[in-house]
């Protein structure tokens, strides 16, 4: 069986390393082998936040190099340019469009990218890219919270996880409180049908 | 987290290192544990705060590493298993008490776990602690992986009782922090209450009693290079005709044979498991016959400077590569780039997959920040007003009030360690004409803040001390201490009291001041200034984290009719909610948490309670 690697980027407080254990309790689950590596404590406020998960028959480590994520799932658009050097041309990667501005952007000491101009560029070199409006389909769903699992939904679209969706759903359902796994089993497939239609046109 | 209290032997669980270390500990038969919190370690703690109680343990946060580590001391010198564990620093803190220790050793197993960091991720300094080992004589672990951590911390125990001595576990980021599958083993019941036997010629470390107690910790150590040598932990992966051989420990040593047994490489390693005593015997053996040996570790060439050694007299020829002939460096972390990157200078690689080559883009940097309503960011305010622009140097610490070193507070200008602060305070103002600042918060304070305090009294120091008060230890997960009033166990605990352990010192000017009230705090800052020798000012506000668990503050919005655009909200407070767009400033709703400092620096009343329409 092929390892499945995943790097999953964004900023400290939006759920990342909540989504990374949905997936690698589901494949946990299914009886595989799973590392995944997470960042805790300062990064948390407000910084740059990556997990990765891998996936596998037997997983050796906890990071991945160059080049070897099949899948590059990210919050936050400029931040999934600061984690490129692990996509390839084969790498699915699925991110959401709405920005997070750093302060030292909101401060004026430094810019942020024109990010129309950097998807532009990125649609050239790779043919696997998914963006999702997390924001607004999580509100459609009815919380903005729920972002994150929107993210989810689009990646389980690609199929590249060794998991299926209904086994994803199930392990949203075991770790989310009771009452909110209906709101974010609609984020979730509004997140499931956008990068589907996405993947349609 | 009550999973881990399960006793289903056999059960696999996805758990945080962390986690797998506390679970050891239950599998070991733990009596007691104490920390003081710090990443990559905090997690243990955090845990341990949420079963101790139904396993049937004592716990506590120390009020620093070295304390945590005397109280568990004496647990073990009174029969119980115990476990003391922190980031690598705090081994510095401990280490007074520790390096004694060696000497008296321990009845109960006693299991040190040193968490280090490579690549600094949330620490000042990545120093190897695997040093200490050396230093002190103290038999050695080292786990690659979660599963493995458990299973050291529980063996940990039996081996630190078997040689009386405590046995330290060294850890580092990508071992604490990294989530893997563990298989449960059966849990223990927890020690039992001990009893302290008195042998004061073993226990009471004055020189008659210590030169005769040195020479037995030689010689269990004598008993450990046998046990090294046996040691489970210690395996040869072996490859049918090695064109090169590696030798490696910690959390190197995945990347190693992630590519061996997925690139197939023609290599044999030996994993070293139990590196202090190292087993010579074993390394020995395995570089007898050999030609090339490349050693992966992180950091120091701890293993490689041993192996040069023996191979001087066991294969004088052998090449030895890694950090002494460039294939590794000892900065920072490894990765499956670093090892493939030093593996191809020696041997034919398959590079993997090409990176996407995409357009750089200047990518704003994005620092951790002080959060939307954070105390901390009134009070550097304030500081910088009651100076009314007249320089200072702020000799700051270890929480999150470092981040104050960002724009556009600019609040850090010096800092070494935990504590440091004050000592460093005294200092600058002995031998500079500055005006001086100290910051540092509650925990850090009781962790090592006082004796800087009796000491700058004493030797009377001329600065302000700020002890930012915000009720927790908050950067590593809000973990409670001497002055929160309830226990790492949950149990309510008396307060100390800051103000009065100041007056206790002699500090003459003690002010309290809420710092959400800009203007008065502006003021108690002003008063600090006009005093001479150490003003203690104790900025007091709950954590905003915690706060807003418990508000609900209807959030503000900016009237960008009465907005001048003087930019002093985002260009002196800078709250991350203030967002700047061309000169125009709006809130961020989703940011703002209604703690109105915003409002009260905005000269033209320009921001008020209300959302945006």
């Amino acid at each position: 069986m092929k390892r499945t690697n995943l790097e999953i980027v964004g900023v400290g407080g939006q759920g990342i390393l909540t989504s990374s254990q949905v997936i690698g309790k589901a494949a946990l689950e299914k009886g595989m082998d799973v590392y995944m590596s997470e960042v805790h404590g300062m990064a948390q406020r407000g910084g740059v936040v990556w997990t990765t998960v891998k996936i596998g028959e037997k997983v050796y480590s906890p990071l991945i190099g160059s080049g070897e994520a099949d899948a590059l799932l990210s919050f936050e658009p400029i931040e999934v340019y600061r984690a490129l050097e692990k996509a390839s041309k084969d790498t699915w990667i699925v991110t959401n469009i709405s920005p997070i501005v750093p302060f030292t952007v909101s401060v004026g000491k430094e810019e942020y990218p024109d990010v129309d101009e950097m998807f532009a560029d990125l649609e050239e070199r790779s043919d696997k890219l998914l963006k999702i409006d997390a924001e607004k389909l999580a509100k459609e769903a009815g919380a903005a919270i729920t972002q994150n699992i929107v993210m989810i939904g689009a990646l389980t679209a690609t199929e590249v996880l060794p998991v299926s969706k209904e086994e994803i759903i199930a392990s949203i359902e075991r770790q989310v409180p009771e009452k909110f796994v209906d709101i974010n089993k609609k984020a979730f497939e509004l997140g499931y049908e956008e990068a589907k239609q996405q993947m349609n046109e | 987290m009550k999973e881990l209290l399960e006793d289903e032997p056999g059960k696999k669980i996805l758990l945080l290192g962390n986690e797998a270390i506390v679970r050891g500990a239950l599998e070991g038969g733990i009596g007691h544990g104490s920390t003081y919190p710090g990443t990559p370690s905090s997690e243990i703690g955090n845990t341990f705060e949420k079963i101790a109680k139904d396993y049937g343990m004592y716990f506590e946060y120390s009020a620093n590493e070295k304390v945590a580590l005397e109280t568990a001391a004496a647990a073990a010198a009174s029969g119980r298993r115990a476990m003391a564990w922190m980031k690598h620093v705090g081994v510095n803190v401990a280490a007074d008490a520790l390096m004694t220790l060696m000497y008296s050793g321990v009845r109960g197993g006693l299991v040190i776990v040193a968490a280090g960091d490579p690549s600094m991720h949330s620490s000042q300094n990545e120093q190897d602690n695997r040093y200490y080992s050396l230093l002190g004589n103290i038999p050695m672990l080292e786990p690659t992986t979660p599963q493995e951590a458990k299973e050291m911390v529980k063996y940990g125990f039996s081996l630190s009782e078997e040689l009386e001595l405590p046995v330290l576990i060294r850890t580092t980021t990508r071992v604490n922090h990294a989530r893997g599958v563990v298989t449960f083993d059966e849990i223990k019941e927890p020690a039992d209450i001990g009893h302290f036997d008195k042998d004061p010629a073993r226990f009471v470390a004055v020189p008659q009693n210590s030169v005769k107690n040195h020479p037995k910790l030689l010689e269990k150590m004598g008993k450990a290079e046998e046990i090294t040598e046996e040691s489970d932990f210690t395996k040869v992966y072996e490859s049918q005709e090695p064109e090169l051989k590696v030798i490696s420990s910690g959390a190197g040593f995945n990347y190693i044979y992630e590519a061996k047994e997925e690139k197939d490489l023609p290599i044999s390693i030996l994993k070293v498991g139990m590196s202090n005593p190292l087993p010579e015997k074993k390394i020995s053996e395995f570089i007898r016959d050999a030609e090339r040996v490349l050693v992966v570790e992180e950091l120091e060439p701890f293993l490689e400077d041993k192996v040069k050694a023996l191979a001087k007299d066991v294969n004088p020829d052998l090449e030895i590569y890694g950090k002494h002939t460039g294939h590794f460096s000892k900065l920072y972390e490894y990765d499956p780039d670093r090892i493939n990157e030093a593996l191809s200078k020696l041997m034919e690689v398959d590079p993997g997959k090409e990176p996407l080559d995409v357009k750089e883009y200047e990518l704003p940097s994005r620092p951790p920040s002080l959060c939307p309503g954070c105390p901390h960011r009134a009070t550097y305010y304030a500081v910088k007003k009651a100076l009314k622009g007249d320089e200072a140097v702020y000799s700051s610490d270890i929480g999150c009030y470092t981040l104050g070193i960002q724009d556009p507070l600019n609040a850090t200008d010096y800092l070494l360690c935990m504590g440091s602060s004050v000592g460093a305070a005294g200092g600058f103002s002995k031998n500079t004409d500055q005006q001086v600042f100290a910051f540092l918060g509650d925990s850090t304070f009781f962790h090592s803040g006082l004796p800087g305090l009796v000491s700058g009294h004493y030797n009377q120091h001329d600065f302000v001390y700020v002890i930012m008060d915000n009720r927790t230890t908050a950067m590593t997960g809000h973990q409670p201490h001497p002055g929160t009033g309830k226990t790492g166990m949950g149990d309510p605990a008396p307060m100390a009291s800051i103000e009065d352990l100041a007056r206790g010192a002699g500090i003459e000017f003690v002010e309290t001041v809420d710092p959400y009230d800009i203007e008065k705090t502006i003021q108690v800052f002003k008063d600090a200034l006009e005093h001479d020798g150490i003003s203690v000012v104790v900025p007091k506000h709950p954590c905003a984290l915690i706060e807003q668990r418990q508000v609900n503050w209807e959030k503000f919005q900016v009237d960008q009719d009465e907005c001048k655009q003087c930019h002093i909200c985002t260009n002196q407070l800078g709250c991350i909610a203030l967002v700047r767009d061309g000169d125009k400033v709006h809130i961020d709703e989703t940011l703002c948490v209604g703690c109105s400092q915003c409002a009260q620096v905005c000269p033209f009343d320009a921001i008020e309670r209300g959302v945006e329409q």
